[in-house]
């Protein structure tokens, strides 16, 4: 029973990470219908950004997430302005073949500058863990969940509350009603990829502490967060949210009750039960 | 005096398939204008070509001395000019609330935001009940309303508005059309779309007709209600 809960825990924490960047994702087609496939390499960007703000300046890996997000903010938002708007209206198939390449050029370039070592970010606190009764949780996974809660919330709250939220939301459910509304689509589109990409850069200094550095590590984070949000509906980010929570916990719990090398494999599984027995995800519609 | 709209030779094509073939209207500041038609004459793309949802191939749009062709949507919205879509087009994923809030998005409709909802509440009180329902659950009547009451957020100073009626029961027509003319006495002008001939064409004070792309007649609201080409293809006379 020890054994369940700590694996099943764990996993919950590691997925707020999954939630997270599918939650970027799902922002990004909710708002323009395009599937970024560099997600995973904005996450590899922002492991790279904490990674040398602590090797360089000590900056602690979860306080240099408040510089990470504004970065890749920005990066999101060039990269939107620059390339993404101009297929906006192009078919799925070459939007696909621009975002997968701009993932190449990223992990490339970083295995240009970087090299491909596997790099390591071990803190003070990397290997303490916290006792709960009989179970224990690693420090840094559970900084890791509680940082992807509050960012979780202040999106949700920045979604809801706020009118340049309601115009993304409206942008997303009905691209002509909103323009009629008075919104500049275009600016949304801009907007949701840089709030996209800026939670690939949260994800990825969050983990920087977890997993091993190095220019490839972005393509599993992709199909993860490509799973996560088909798992909790296209476009619902309380669906991706629970996705995300939902591969984690079973990814672990796989790792300890089958093999370490079959997680993936039970990803996978449950990922086609899902879109064979509800193919609209669990959440179904509901949008933005 | 200068129309506050004035549409002048308007081309437009779906791709290949030419839909509107040298369109001109006018509105003047104060009146309502009626453009009328059978389905697919080209009612629907006239007005998504003044909103600039579609681009003309040729023509001029000017408002109160705004050349529209230049504009993206939603600089159109910003000059006054406000589209309630055909069919209804509400956010169904927000509440009744937050669609009226969405409808005084623009930075000049903000300030007066409360008093133009508590406004538009009064104009339809149903909505009143509803305001926290999300809008994809409302009933098809009530997404008009709501459609409507969200295109007077910003108090435009033209409104387009495209087959308000379609689809009502006969009193909530009566309800829709007097509105119409409720919100026109108040001051906004209105090009009103319709297939409802007899109605709009009572309340208005000029209308055209839309043939297949190109404008057939046009005149005062009686005029075309006497009129016999009118009667025979609208009025069942
Ligand atoms: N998105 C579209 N693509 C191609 N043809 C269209 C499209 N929308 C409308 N049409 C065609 O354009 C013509 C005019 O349509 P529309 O403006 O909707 O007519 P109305 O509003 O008068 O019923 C019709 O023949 C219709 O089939
Ligand atoms: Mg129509």
């Amino acid at each position: 029973m020890a054994v369940f809960l700590q694996s099943a825990l764990s996993g919950i924490l590691i997925g707020g990470v999954y939630a997270l960047t599918g939650i970027g994702l799902t922002l990004i087609f909710g708002v323009m219908r395009v599937i970024n496939f560099a997600q995973g390499d904005l996450v590899m960007v922002g492991m790279y950004c904490t990674f040398w703000l602590f090797v360089l300046l000590g900056i602690d890996p979860f306080l240099s997430v408040v510089l990470t997000m504004p970065a890749l903010f920005l990066l999101g938002a060039l990269l939107q302005r620059t390339l993404i708007n101009r297929v906006l209206d192009a078919l799925p198939q070459n939007q696909i073949l621009l975002t997968i390449g701009i993932g190449l050029v990223l992990s490339n370039t970083a295995m240009l500058v970087f090299t491909s070592d596997y790099r390591i970010l071990s803190t003070s606190y990397s290997s303490s863990s916290v006792a709960l009764g009989v179970i224990r949780l690693s420090t840094p996974l559970l900084f890791c969940f509680l940082i992807t809660g509050v960012i979780t919330a202040a999106l949700y709250w920045f979604l809801v509350k706020t009118d340049t939220g309601h115009a993304i939301r409206a942008t997303a459910q009905d691209r002509d009603a909103a323009q009629l509304m008075g919104v500049n689509v275009r600016f949304m589109g801009v907007l949701a990829f840089g709030l996209g990409s800026a939670l690939a850069g949260a994800a990825g200094a969050l983990v920087a502490p977890i997993y091993y550095i190095y220019p490839q590590v972005g393509g599993a984070f992709t199909l993860k967060a490509f799973v996560v949000v088909v798992l909790g509906g296209m476009g619902s980010i309380i669906g991706a949210a629970l996705g995300g929570i939902l591969i984690g916990m079973s990814e672990s719990l796989a790792a300890v009750y089958i093999a370490a090398d079959m997680k993936d494999l039970c990803v996978y599984v449950i990922f086609l039960l899902v879109l064979l027995l509800k193919p609209s995800g669990l959440l179904g519609k509901s949008r933005m | 005096m200068t129309p506050l709209l004035e549409v002048r030779d308007l081309d437009f094509a779906y791709g290949d398939v030419q839909v509107l073939r040298g369109v001109s209207l006018s509105v003047n500041a104060g009146e309502i204008v009626t453009l009328v038609g059978s389905n697919g004459a080209g009612k629907s793309t006239t007005l998504r070509n003044i909103s600039r949802l579609l681009r003309p191939r040729a023509g001029t749009m000017v408002f109160d001395g705004h050349d529209l062709t230049r504009l993206a949507p939603h600089q159109v919205v910003a000059l006054g000019v406000v589209h309630v879509p055909e069919a209804r087009r509400v956010f169904p994923e927000m509440t009744v609330l937050e669609n009226l809030r969405m409808g005084s998005y623009i930075a000049s409709a903000r300030a007066e935001r409360a008093k133009n909802i508590e406004r538009g509440l009064m104009l339809f009180p149903r909505l009143k009940e509803r305001i926290g329902q999300l809008a994809g659950t409302l009933s098809g009547g009530e997404q008009q309303m709501l459609a409507i009451a969200r295109g007077l957020m910003a108090r435009p100073r033209l409104l387009l508005l495209d087959e308000p009626s379609l689809g009502l029961s006969p009193l909530l027509v009566r309800t829709i059309f007097d509105t119409i003319a409720q919100i026109n006495a108040q001051g906004t002008s209105v090009l009103l779309v319709e297939q409802n001939v007899y109605q709009s064409l009572r309340i208005a004070a000029r209308g055209y007709v839309l043939e297949t792309g190109r404008i057939a007649l046009s005149g005062t609201g009686e005029s075309l209600l006497a009129n016999s080409e009118v009667k025979a293809a609208f009025l069942g006379a």
